[in-house]
């Protein structure tokens, strides 16, 4: 069979919304891509435990501290089902972890910006994790097997996230008239950057056009990004709090809230290094695995001995 | 130590860094997890661990945080057989001529 005809039969099995498996052939770019999302989406959630870690020692009360412990540990399960669920593409976790840590992978870069108030890790569990479970409910429907399965696990578990965020945000602005103000600090300074998880607009996204074709996406990430604005606004004003956008509106006729445009210029600087916490994040990940070498050391020497 | 303490004078983190010794890989174990008792054993995902004991408390942190589950098995995923894509038709295939397999080819008392 030639490569013309493999492609063929395998557009064919998508289209008809069969689910790719390990061992069925693939094109080559189609593995690549996949294994880009999805060491991209891994070191996302490892590094996503850093800037609520911050938090953890201190938390107001012991409920808000369970929460933020769960929801942190969390973050670390879905690292791994997602490297487990790459490692089915025929790369090793150790080689993504290392591109990791040698600062050649890259991960989303709403981690790079700083926790500063205990209203952050309200903004996050609200904004952040409502953005990402967006994304993660479209990629539940993934043509790639393994990825799909991930996601169901990870999206039964982060019910939870979204909705203790909110609920720290609607303490904060039902309170006093410090954390209200707070609240919407919090609220100001991660909007924009939580807009911009969705990634570039789409006539400026290289991989669209393949991941939508190949069944990996089922929307583009203006339609997500659309789909999270329809969400967040009413919740906003629910709390109430503002969103820190003077352009925003609802449209009538489409029945859609329109934002103001968006800075692509910090998405790209901090994308390309330039954000006020890259390299702390960096050092923490490098620090926390060379902390952890002797434990892989004696467990590895353990199992060594035992075999 | 100046006067800004430790901070002042950390040197700046790379953002990119040569890394040294490659990293030893410990074996890859599938993941089975039942949900209630009774129920099948269903393939969950995998973990590495040096032995069953560590991949078994691997596999309780990363695919039993919430209930209900009542029973996990692992396995090294090197001791799996399984079918290829292109085996499948010929080992797996339903086979159209064998119909005789199934209830509706008999006639029951209202037919």
């Amino acid at each position: 069979m030639t490569n013309a005809e493999r492609e063929r039969r395998f557009q064919a099995r998508i289209d008809a919304g069969e689910k790719i498996e390990p061992k069925d052939w693939m094109p080559e770019s189609y593995r690549r891509q996949l294994v880009r999302m999805m060491s991209q989406h891994a070191h996302s959630e490892i590094v996503g435990q850093l800037p609520e870690g911050n938090w953890i020692t201190r938390a107001p009360s012991l409920r808000r501290k369970l929460g933020l412990l769960a929801k942190v540990q969390d973050e670390a399960g879905h690292g791994l089902y997602l490297y487990a669920a790459a490692e089915t593409l025929g790369v090793s976790r150790e080689d993504l972890v290392e591109a990791l840590l040698e600062g050649s992978a890259k991960y989303s870069s709403i981690f790079n910006y700083p926790t500063l108030t205990w209203a952050d890790i309200g903004a996050i569990g609200w904004l952040v994790d409502g953005a990402a479970i967006l994304n993660q409910t479209m990629l539940t429907k993934c043509s790639y097997g393994p990825y799909a399965r991930a996601m169901v696990r990870i999206c039964k578990e982060e019910r939870f996230h979204e909705r203790q965020g909110y609920e720290i945000m609607r303490a904060l602005a039902q309170g006093a008239p410090a954390q209200r103000a707070m609240a919407q600090d919090a609220l100001d300074r991660w909007w924009w950057p939580t807009l911009m998880m969705f990634g570039p607009p789409d006539e400026a996204s290289v991989h669209n056009d393949a991941l939508m074709a190949w069944g990996v996406k089922q929307k583009s990430n203006d339609e997500l990004r659309q789909w999270f604005v329809d969400l967040a606004v009413p919740q906003a004003h629910a709390l109430p709090l503002a969103i820190p956008d003077p352009a925003l509106r609802y449209d009538e006729a489409t029945s859609h809230w329109v934002t103001g445009p968006i800075d692509w210029d910090e998405f790209w600087r901090v994308v390309r290094g330039g954000g006020i916490c890259n390299r702390d994040r960096l050092r923490a990940r490098r620090e926390a695995d060379e902390e952890g070498r002797w434990v892989r050391e004696a467990a590895e020497a353990y199992g060594e001995k035992r075999r | 130590m100046g006067a800004r303490g430790r901070r002042g004078v950390r040197r700046k983190t790379a953002l990119k860094a040569k890394r040294s010794a490659p990293r030893a890989e410990s074996p890859l174990w599938e993941v089975f997890v039942q949900e209630k008792t009774g129920a099948p054993h269903e393939h969950a995902g995998s973990v590495h661990a040096p032995d069953a004991e560590l991949a078994l408390q691997n596999a309780r942190d990363a695919y039993a945080r919430r209930g209900p589950v009542t029973s996990l098995w692992v396995v090294e995923a090197r001791h799996i057989s399984a079918t290829t894509p292109e085996d499948s038709p010929f080992l797996l295939g339903p086979g159209p001529e064998k119909l005789y397999r199934h209830p509706r080819f008999y006639k029951g008392a209202k037919e």
